[in-house]
């Protein structure tokens, strides 16, 4: 019994860590005066970094472990541990690095912009710390009850932190809207989850799974009506939680209302934890459903494509225009994870991933362009950037055109593996269609570009601006981010050829 | 109809016009003493499921702790419930609409022969509901109960952040100050003219 305990501790060691790491900052934080907060800055840090060194550390090392619920069989690719409720795999340390990485380099950005509206507080980091604790239990998550209770701590870290700068009405009407319309897919979710209990008696996903292939199927060749039902449910879950038409009407809201921080936060990580939960219920629980899913993920696919960059051509506020590029790009998520082969899979892995690099980039500039009492988050902010700071356009220019795709930069190559595997899913229209629309959505990245190199600073803004200071370390980061989006553009094997390994190992 | 079903359907009976009450009746009060009763019938229902333990939970947790704390807030904040109520009658026929659709659609799938509901499991008489959740909640399922706590706290830190606000000319009491007072701090004597025609002037 004690050695399962211990195994089990081990295993789940970087979560456990973290949750150790969050009350600590949350505790000393009380003794800290104003002056002194940069320690709590510091402290949640390292707490991030050590989280991700202890998963990279850790990756691989199950091979010696000597527990019963080690899969010994077929060679070490996974690990379970607590009763068969938390799985540790390729998959899930990779989505842990990414996360926790863009995480730190969410803290980097944001620390002047905090400083600046008086968040810089202990419950700003106690709160991020806890949400990302959420991600890592959602990524590896080997039942639904995990899954739901994941989700939940994200979810709520993130209603307060939305709601963190409480004289702001725009914040907190969409806190509002963000914490109801996030309830009820909660409530969808926990809908279609309790259905499939009911019916297969599992909470596991591997049960889950066994039961679909054993006696999913009707005699007629269908799949069973009750399957279908809590089906239909997890996915209208899904669908809210990653943000895709028609369940995307909190975003434009939230994005728009959140403080830009916590917008940069929703805008990043979560959506790699997504990924992760759509993986683990649609493929890893429901993976012999896959002509079910399909059919609906064709439909939310199409209709973000479309919804997401025809909007985005109507907005004049920066943030709206990136909230809806958020939907455009979830198509492109659905879209890879609808093509149903592990070379989708791991195309969409890539995307996700590289998404969440550039939208990091993205909400930085606007960070950094806002000062104190003031937000750069109209298009017109950006007017005559490449005069005022011409390396800051640069970077922005590779940010918007990586979300357009426009080559050399990844985001070409990422939206190319995601078209490419769905044609091999004979699903060549499809293809075409996103194609199509992407050309539509270059136009608003385009104009912002536009905006950016040919039009005159107006002299109110550059008179503003004058004393306004931006952190060397958020130039350096930004610097590095902008650059390793053309890096990875020109040179995608190695992390390509990592997510292909991941999804193979994970798929096995 | 058997015994057991009888009761069964009055419950449901209750319960489901409990829940109607909560939405329908005008006074916020009402409909949360109508959302007790509601709690009360369903504990009612568990307890013919055998599951005495999460019954009586529902009854101490939910009756006794929570609803209360609601009956407190609703009566502290003085809602006034017209705004709120405003376009009820317009949308109510698309709203009704929606549910009968929905409804229609669920009890449909319910009948496929997928729900079978005919195998209950019955227990011995000694089977302990409480017993059987006390064996696995802290050793199987200890990994979701110590995640539920985390979530707690992610409550009660994200209620404190949202609501606690250090006023400025909020008067507090020092009650170390308060205790070393003396009797000089308070008591000033004045030595005043007797005169009583002055007295007279100030009554």
């Amino acid at each position: 019994m004690t050695e399962t305990i211990m195994s089990d501790i081990s295993r789940a060691l970087p979560e456990i860590f973290l949750l150790v790491a969050a009350f600590s900052v949350l505790l000393l934080d009380l003794f800290l005066s104003k002056s002194m907060k940069i320690v709590t800055f510091l402290l949640a840090q390292l707490s991030l970094l050590t989280t991700a060194w202890l998963v990279y550390n850790r990756m691989g090392v199950e091979s010696i472990a000597t527990s019963a619920t080690v899969n010994n069989v077929e060679s070490v690719q996974y690990a379970l541990a607590f009763s068969n409720m938390y799985i540790k795999d390729a998959l899930s340390d990779l989505l842990k690095i990414a996360m926790l990485l863009i995480g730190s380099a969410g803290f980097i950005y944001t620390r002047q912009y905090l400083r600046d509206r008086n968040m810089f507080s202990g419950e700003y980091y106690a709160l991020v710390l806890f949400a990302i604790l959420g991600m890592m239990i959602m990524v590896s998550a080997n039942s639904m009850l995990l899954i739901y209770l994941g989700l939940e701590l994200l979810s709520l870290s993130m209603y307060a932190l939305v709601a963190l700068q409480r004289n702001n009405g725009r914040a907190s009407e969409a806190a509002m809207k963000y914490f109801v319309l996030g309830a009820i897919a909660s409530g969808m979710l926990l809908y279609g989850m309790s259905i499939i209990y009911g019916l297969s008696g599992h909470l596991d996903l591997t049960g889950i799974a066994e039961y679909v292939k054993s006696s999913g199927m009707t005699k007629a060749g269908s799949f069973d009506l009750g399957l279908l039902l809590g089906l239909s449910f997890i996915l209208v879950g899904l669908g809210f939680k990653l943000g895709v038409a028609p369940f995307h009407m909190w975003i434009p809201d939230v994005y728009d209302g959140a403080p830009t921080a916590v917008t940069q936060l929703i805008g990043t990580i979560p959506k790699l934890a997504a990924f992760g939960m759509v993986f683990r219920l649609l493929v890893e629980g429901l993976g012999d459903m896959q002509t079910s899913w399909q059919q609906i993920l064709i439909l939310l696919a199409v209709l973000s494509l479309a919804i997401g960059n025809i909007i985005a051509i109507a907005q004049t506020n920066l943030k709206r225009m990136l909230a809806y590029s958020t939907i455009a790009h979830m198509g492109f998520v659905a879209m890879g994870i609808l093509a149903g082969s592990n070379m989708g899979y791991s195309a969409t892995l890539f995307y996700t991933i590289v998404y969440a690099l550039t939208a990091l980039g993205g909400f930085a500039v606007i960070m950094m362009l806002s000062r104190k009492g003031y937000e750069a988050d109209q298009l017109s902010d950006l007017k005559g950037l490449s005069q005022r700071h011409p390396w800051m356009a640069f970077m922005m220019m590779i940010i918007l055109f990586s979300m357009a795709g426009v080559p050399p930069t990844v985001g070409f190559y990422a939206k190319m593996m995601v078209i490419q595997s769905v044609v091999d899913a004979n699903l060549a229209w499809l293809a075409v269609y996103a194609v199509i629309l992407s050309v539509v959505g270059a136009y608003y990245y385009l104009r912002a570009i536009k905006i950016m190199y040919f039009d005159k600073a107006d002299t109110e803004t550059t008179q503003a601006e004058t004393g306004h200071k931006i952190g060397l370390d958020s130039h350096i980061l930004l610097s590095a981010n902008g650059l390793s989006l053309l890096a990875l553009g020109i040179m995608p094997g190695a992390l390509m050829a990592t997510c292909v390994a991941v999804i193979n190992v994970t798929m096995k | 109809m058997t015994f057991e079903q009888i009761i069964f359907y009055f419950f449901s009976t209750i319960l489901i016009s409990g829940a109607l009450g909560v939405v329908l009746v005008r006074n916020p009060v009402y409909a949360a003493l109508f959302l007790i009763l509601s709690f009360f019938t369903s504990s009612a229902i568990w307890l013919m499921l055998e599951a005495e333990f999460l019954g009586i939970t529902l009854v101490l947790v939910y009756v006794g702790a929570v609803m209360v704390l609601f009956l407190f807030v609703i009566m502290m904040l003085d809602i006034n419930m017209d705004p709120l109520r405003e376009g009820f009658v317009k949308m109510m026929p698309l709203a009704a609409l929606v549910a009968i659709i929905i409804a229609a659609e669920i009890v449909l799938v319910m009948a496929s022969p997928s729900f079978n509901f005919d195998q209950s499991v019955v227990h011995a008489a000694d089977y302990s509901n409480t017993k059987a959740i006390g064996n696995i909640l802290y050793t199987e399922y200890v990994y979701p109960f110590e995640i539920a706590a985390v979530i707690l706290v992610v409550a009660i830190i994200a209620a404190i952040a949202l609501t606690l606000r250090r006023r400025k000319g909020v008067k507090h009491q020092n009650p170390s100050k308060q205790i070393r007072t003396k009797r000089n701090d308070r008591v000033r004597l004045v030595k005043m003219p007797s005169s009583s025609t002055q007295n007279r002037a100030g009554e």
